[in-house]
């Protein structure tokens, strides 16, 4: 089928290839900052390392995540975790000086932005890179964030995705306010509940006519809005049946929203541990997570939930006895629970523990296990894993967070790629030279008229 | 925010020169790339490049500009504009704390708050006019020296020992609040910054003379003054005026068109571009030598707007620049140094630095 047709199409059909994308977070439990191989989270040569790491290895995509407020502990800036990182757009516009190929996805937030200012900086992005930027869009809303904006916490968390969706039509107005690649420019009028704009836009189309829209966030709401909006959701399923249950449900989606089954790909987020033999892979998958969750950040992980230090308890003894106090600073840290439900969760873990008879650290471990996204094993055996969701189309692709900064890519670019190229499931050179056409998407045909349609409809 | 022996200002004192690639935007302008116009202006010897945000169509956003350029330079500064007026503060900060990280300490800022009705429709916001104008500037620029200050220098300690990678007693809440008086709509500001403090401590801030001073943009809060005056003949009184009004703990840069003969045509011939309100030369390269070096005496730098990027720059190094090194009238580039070095600027401890533990974030 021509990619035409394939994206038109009502009934999904899989590409049978993967994409990699690099998931840089910078601020997380995930990078180990304690080994003698861990490199600085901020220096430029870092994030130059990795991208071109990243290009070497033919990644469609290097994302760069945001948070607007350093998170915190118990009413403090949290202490355990990397933490401190770039502006995004900042740090891939000059990322863009020194690759070629590569797309530079830049996460940034609808709630704390204004939308003519992010669409002009998301496209002056596109052309400096010529043609290579995109947006992963999020929607993060909370007032505790809002303490660092003008605004303030002004948005009800049952709003982000009406002001988001209000948010990105209006940008996706402006990107298409030029009506040829030397314009006219059509000024862009949007009068909303939270906004209201009123431009001219100044910058023309770019190489992939406008910046590629991520999507990331996981409710009903965020993947419906991904459905109608989004080129490629960023999702959090990577294990096979539930990524295969997560492409249903968006093709599913998709159609509702009156485009075709094959129009959003999907690319989890996801972590690898590789190494030669399956035994080497498992032993080295030991020494990562004693590192991710040392006794303190197991003590850490309960108190997010305690809302009170527990210092004073043994990371190798049992579960703390004492009760949750009510938890104030939730938001904070993305998680946590509330007063009664606090511990009732409390309750319950202890049960657990002691019945299994693990200690904080073990119980904490297998927690979070739980919500791995880790693919652990032989270099061939992973190959012939990723060839399934291939074979099937559960996923378009991954979106890697590396464990290592700056060396976490050297292991899969050297030896997955290289497996999953001779499996026939990963390219072998870009395709193109903009992120529209190494993802194998269709450039928008829009006119503006059309998109000024879209908005009096919502 | 320097102290006052670290702006010397008598005679032959070797100043430094900016020069602003207007044109040299996406489309490249006169050259072929953003590329090979910032590294022609370095490899010509000036000291720093200025990115204009002034919105014109086509021209890309000057931050990014100047990021772009970070990793491909090695000496000279990145100076782009951005405006304080119809910006979140906190964005601002961010932003140019990273522009500081991806050129290696070579990163500065013209704060500018240009009177925009259009700027301000397109964010959905009112108008400002007159004394506003540099109220905004004044809470934008202090708002990022704030988070600047935010993390000592030293906040990420990287102790595997207690297992702590921060320092949390060396973070610290801006909780900036505008001023009671404050015109606009007020605004907080709480902090800490999300990233480390920028590697020169405090990127140089830099603000057209015109909005600095009292009641405006405090001297105080700036380090360096851009300054225009009509005419070539009237600029080194205005720089001698703005000294004397902001002190000698404000570095000045003088303002100034150029046209050069060029490829066969004369400058006269040349020159028939817009008024832009700044002082024009306009004709030998050896004429331009004795101006710069006379305004040089006056000013700490001068920033030059040439007419053509492209034959300028040419001009200018071929036959200006070296000119004025011959005359030590110029300071030597410094390989790998910062635009505080630029300015002859010492690293700033943190303001925060000597609070007890008791005012450090969270206590
Ligand atoms: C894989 C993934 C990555 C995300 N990365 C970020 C991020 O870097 N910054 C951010 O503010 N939110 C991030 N989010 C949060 C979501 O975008 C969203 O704002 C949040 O989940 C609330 O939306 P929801 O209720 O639909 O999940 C991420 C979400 C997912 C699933």
């Amino acid at each position: 089928m021509t990619q035409q047709s394939r994206a038109q199409s009502d009934v999904f059909v899989p590409t049978g290839q993967l994409q990699f994308g690099v998931f840089f977070q910078g601020v997380n439990s995930g990078t180990i900052w304690k080994a003698a191989e861990s490199g600085s989270q901020t220096d430029f040569e870092s994030f130059r390392r990795i991208v071109q790491t990243a290009e070497r290895g033919l990644f469609a995509a290097f994302f760069l995540g945001e948070g607007l407020r350093l998170r915190e502990h118990l009413g403090r800036p949290h202490a355990l975790d990397v933490v401190g990182r770039p502006d995004a757009q900042t740090m891939l516009a000059a990322l863009a000086s020194v690759t070629t190929n590569i797309g530079l996805v830049a996460t940034q937030n609808t709630t704390y932005n204004d939308p003519a200012d992010l669409a002009h900086r998301l496209s002056s992005l596109d052309l400096i890179s010529r043609g290579r930027a995109a947006w992963n869009i999020v929607t993060t809303d909370n007032a505790w964030t809002g303490a660092n904006f003008r605004r303030g916490g002004y948005l009800d968390h049952a709003d982000r995705y009406r002001h988001a969706e209000a948010f990105v039509e209006t940008a996706k107005r402006i990107w298409d306010s030029w009506e040829t690649a030397e314009g006219p420019a059509r000024n862009v009028l949007h009068e909303g509940q939270h906004y209201t704009v009123d431009v001219t836009p100044r910058l023309p189309r770019s190489a992939q006519y406008r910046p590629v829209l991520f999507q990331a966030g996981d409710s009903p709401e965020g993947r419906d809005f991904a459905a109608r909006q989004a080129d490629v959701i960023f999702s959090a399923h990577p294990k096979f049946d539930a990524a295969v249950e997560f492409r249903k449900d968006l093709v599913a989606r998709s159609l509702n929203a009156g485009r075709g089954a094959n129009a959003v790909q999907i690319m989890p987020a996801s972590e690898f541990i590789l190494a030669p033999t399956a035994d080497e892979a498992a032993a080295k998958k030991e020494w990562v997570r004693s590192l991710q969750i040392g006794p303190q950040q197991a003590v850490a992980y309960l108190e997010q939930f305690w809302g009170r230090e527990l210092s004073e308890y043994d990371p190798d003894g049992p579960l703390p006895e004492i009760d949750p106090v009510v938890e104030e600073t939730s938001e904070t840290r993305g998680s946590g629970f509330h007063g009664a439900k606090a511990r009732q969760l409390a309750d319950q873990w202890r049960a657990e523990a002691k019945d299994k008879g693990l200690s904080i650290r073990q119980f904490v471990t297998s927690r979070t296990a739980r919500m791995d996204a880790t693919f652990t094993g032989s270099y061939s055996a992973v190959a012939d894993q990723l060839a399934e969701y291939a074979r099937v189309g559960a996923v378009d692709g991954f979106n890697i967070s590396p464990w290592l900064i700056p060396s976490g890519l050297d292991d899969i670019v050297n030896h997955l790629v290289p497996e999953l190229q001779e499996r026939g499931v990963y390219p072998t050179e870009y395709r193109g030279s903009t992120l529209r056409d190494n993802l194998g998407l269709e450039t928008p045909v829009r006119t503006a008229d059309e998109a000024a349609e879209a908005v009096r409809a919502l | 925010m320097s102290t006052p022996e670290e702006h010397t200002t008598e005679a032959g004192h070797a100043g430094f020169l900016a020069i602003e690639l207007d044109g040299a935007g996406w489309d490249g302008g006169d050259f072929a790339s953003l590329a090979e116009a910032v590294l022609a202006a370095e490899s010509a010897g000036f000291h720093a490049v200025t990115f204009t945000d002034a919105p014109v169509a086509g021209r890309t956003n000057a931050l990014q500009r100047a990021a772009y350029a970070g990793p491909l330079t090695r000496t000279i500064a990145l100076v782009p504009e951005v405006d304080t007026v119809h910006t979140e503060p906190f964005h601002v900060s961010t932003q140019l704390a990273s522009l500081d990280y991806v050129s290696g300490g070579r990163a500065g800022w013209i704060a500018t708050a240009a009177e925009s009705p259009e700027a301000a429709a397109a964010v959905g916001r009112r108008n400002v006019t007159g004394a506003a104008l540099a109220q905004e500037a004044a809470a934008s620029i202090e708002v990022s020296r704030r988070l600047w200050d935010s993390w000592e220098d030293d906040a990420v300690i990287r102790d595997v020992a207690t297992g702590r990678y921060i320092d949390v007693d060396k973070l610290h809440y801006a909780d900036y609040e505008t001023p009671a008086d404050f015109a606009g709509a007020g605004y907080s500001v709480k902090g800490p910054s999300i990233i480390p403090r920028p590697l020169q401590g405090q990127l140089p801030v830099l603000a057209a003379a015109s909005l600095v001073g009292e009641g405006q943009v405090s001297a105080d809060a700036v380090d360096a003054v851009l300054v225009t005056a009509p005419t070539a003949e009237l600029l080194a009184a205005e720089i001698r005026d703005v000294r004397s009004r902001l002190g000698v703990s404000v570095a000045v840069i003088a303002e100034l068109d150029v046209v050069l003969d060029a490829r066969g045509l004369a400058a006269a011939e040349r020159s028939a571009g817009s008024e832009s309100g700044r002082a024009r030369y306009a004709g030998t390269a050896a004429g331009l030598a004795d101006l710069l070096q006379a305004l040089l005496a006056e000013a700490d730098g001068v920033r030059l707007h040439p007419a053509s990027l492209a034959l300028e720059l040419d001009e200018l190094s071929r036959l200006v620049l070296p000119e004025l090194r011959r005359r030590g009238a110029l300071r030597a580039p410094l390989l790998d140094g910062t635009f505080r070095d630029v300015l002859g600027l010492t690293r700033p401890a943190s303001r925060y630095a000597d609070s007890s533990a008791a005012t450090a974030a969270g206590n």
